[in-house]
């Protein structure tokens, strides 16, 4: 956010700067440490010399020590599909929102709105008999239906649809398009930043989730990455730390890797997504 | 409104308010409903049990714990995370050195797994051969096992959840911190005012509504954040370290308790629900000015 609109505030003492770079290096710390664990031969994962010969052994015995190969295709098929069922279904209701007057609105407004509060983590116990009765455990499926429907994208995009000059649908509907035409040549094109927006804080979310999939799975064919993980640092590796840290960064890496090259795009999303 | 347009809006609305109310609105009914039922067994379908579960619930010393520890994860971590995250945000807003670097380092926990930067800060708190002990042993302190004796582990945990959460609270700041007209630092200076004065007379009263954002989405993660404790604690040792959720996952998905699991959801779902009642009739009038 180098934001040229507005000068930066006064020069921080130099204090500020000390406390800020030794706060930002201990924020490091455990990266950079598992980074080191991860990159060198075991015999120096507790010992810092610069003699420490470089490797990439631990990546390859962690990838094959468990299927995350079969891990990363369901986590990947889990986010998009999670992902596209939320971008298609909340816009039609966002759009219902904002475009039309109808009874009840408002009732389901707040209806919506309840799960902003009460996530389905926490209704873990009866959604579980949902998907039971419906046969979807161990199903990817499963694991996704529960937040298909996002009272958060909900919210974000009616917000957004709402600031959408009036002048461009009247002119829309004079050219004589559809209800649905102009949702797609519209209000969609304008709101694309804040698609953008969502769909990292999205993706960033279900890419960690963890305790509703650890519940709702119990093979490999539909563990996404977080519960492999676990699984595979809970069984007992004769603790080789080397490896385990391995494992964690290739779970991590997908995600820091685009953080890292999108920065600015990642931080203007989870903010733009929070102020709304 | 005529009747197409009815038909219209309802149309659109139908898959996702289908949805809501199947993973929402019917379950936490459910759960209400469940909780007044034995758990039903092979033999013997369920029961209506009156209060019976709740009875356990406060017979249990574990759940007594549970609540205990979560006021207590609540009441620590809530005010070091937001004012970590404060205190960050005015530093990356400043002319500081380094300033991408610093957000750099800040955020990147935001955007790493819970269950995978539990792996690192395990081998981090591990007796002798971890990083924290090294770094220890060698200023001659003898080894500890942090996350292994009652008095640290919920400290260990709680530092683990103020690491992963401050630098997502600050972007929520910073994007405040943006929307605050320059011009009133310079009149301020001006004037003559410390930045001490500055930031408590001007600062922190337009960030009210920021903070209290940030204050709802804290209280609400207390009670939610447990994925660290699968992999660093296990709840132990000795339940020093079981939050009310992982104790709701051992309770409904190990000893399989369906009543009584039920309770202790309705817990937390009426705790969820103070916190929304008390931000929507209290705090909402209060963050304007």
């Amino acid at each position: 956010m180098r934001d040229r609109r507005h000068p930066p505030s006064a020069n921080s003492p130099w204090l500020d700067t000390v406390a800020a770079w030794v706060l930002a290096l201990l924020w490091l710390l455990p990266l950079i440490y598992a980074v080191w664990t991860a990159f060198h031969p075991s015999e120096y994962s507790a010992k810092f010399t610069l003699a420490a010969p470089l490797t990439l052994e631990n990546f390859r015995r962690a990838w094959e020590a468990a299927p995350f190969a079969r891990y990363f295709l369901n986590t990947t098929l889990l986010v998009a599909l999670i992902l596209g069922s939320q971008l298609v279904l909340c816009t039609l209701a966002a759009y219902a929102f904002v475009r039309f007057e109808f009874r009840g609105k408002n009732v389901v407004f707040a209806l919506v709105l309840v799960q902003l509060m009460i996530m389905p983590d926490v209704l873990l116990v009866e959604n579980y008999r949902t998907m039971s009765r419906l046969g979807l455990i161990d199903t990817l499926f499963g694991i996704g239906l529960p937040y298909f429907a996002s009272a958060f994208a909900i919210f974000l995009l009616r917000q957004t649809f709402k600031g959408i000059p009036k002048e461009l649908v009247e002119a829309a509907t004079m050219e004589g398009a559809s209800t649905l035409q102009i949702l797609r040549h519209v209000y969609v094109p304008l709101a694309k930043p804040v698609y953008v927006a969502f769909a990292l804080v999205s993706v960033s979310y279900h890419w960690n989730n963890f305790l509703w999939p650890l519940v709702v799975t119990n093979s490999v064919e539909s563990r996404p990455l977080t519960v492999g993980l676990q699984v595979f640092s809970a069984a007992d590796q004769g603790i080789d730390w080397s490896i385990i840290t391995a494992a964690t960064l290739l779970t991590a890496a997908p995600l820091l890797i685009a953080f890292l090259l999108f920065q600015r795009q990642f931080v203007q999303s989870f903010m733009r997504a929070g102020i709304k | 409104m005529n009747a197409r347009q009815q038909a219209h809006a309802w149309l659109l609305l139908l898959p996702a308010v289908v949805l809501l109310l199947a993973f929402t609105h019917w379950p936490a009914l459910a759960t209400l409903i469940d909780s007044f039922l034995s758990t039903p067994k092979p033999n013997r379908p369920s029961v209506f049990v009156g209060l019976e579960n709740y009875a356990v619930m406060a017979d249990d010393p574990i759940f007594w714990q549970a609540v205990r520890n979560n006021l207590w994860f609540a009441a620590v971590t809530i005010p070091f995370s937001v004012g970590t995250a404060l205190a960050m945000a005015l530093w990356i807003n400043g002319k500081i050195a380094g300033r991408g670097f610093l957000r750099l380092a800040y955020f990147t926990p935001t955007v790493l797994p819970m269950i995978a930067v539990a792996n690192i800060w395990l081998f981090f708190y591990t007796p002798d051969y971890g990083l924290l002990d090294q770094i220890g042993g060698a200023f001659g302190l003898p080894a500890h096992n942090w996350l292994g004796s009652t008095s640290t582990a919920l400290a260990c945990v709680m530092v683990v959840t103020i690491w992963k959460e401050a630098g997502f609270f600050m972007i929520f700041y910073l994007a405040a911190l943006q929307g605050i007209n320059p011009s009133l630092r310079e009149a301020a200076a001006i004037e003559g005012a410390s930045r001490w004065f500055f930031f408590r007379r001007v600062l922190w009263p337009l960030l009210m509504p920021t903070t209290i954002f940030v204050l709802v989405n804290a209280v609400i993660n207390a009670f939610r954040m447990v994925d660290h404790l699968f992999v660093m604690t296990r709840g132990g040792p000795d339940n020093a370290t079981t939050l009310l959720l992982y104790h709701l996952y051992e309770v409904g998905f190990k000893f399989w308790d369906q009543g009584y699991a039920a309770a202790i959801t309705m817990v937390l779902l009426f705790s969820l629900a103070t916190v929304a009642l008390v931000q929507f009739f209290v705090l909402d009038r209060r963050a304007h000015y």
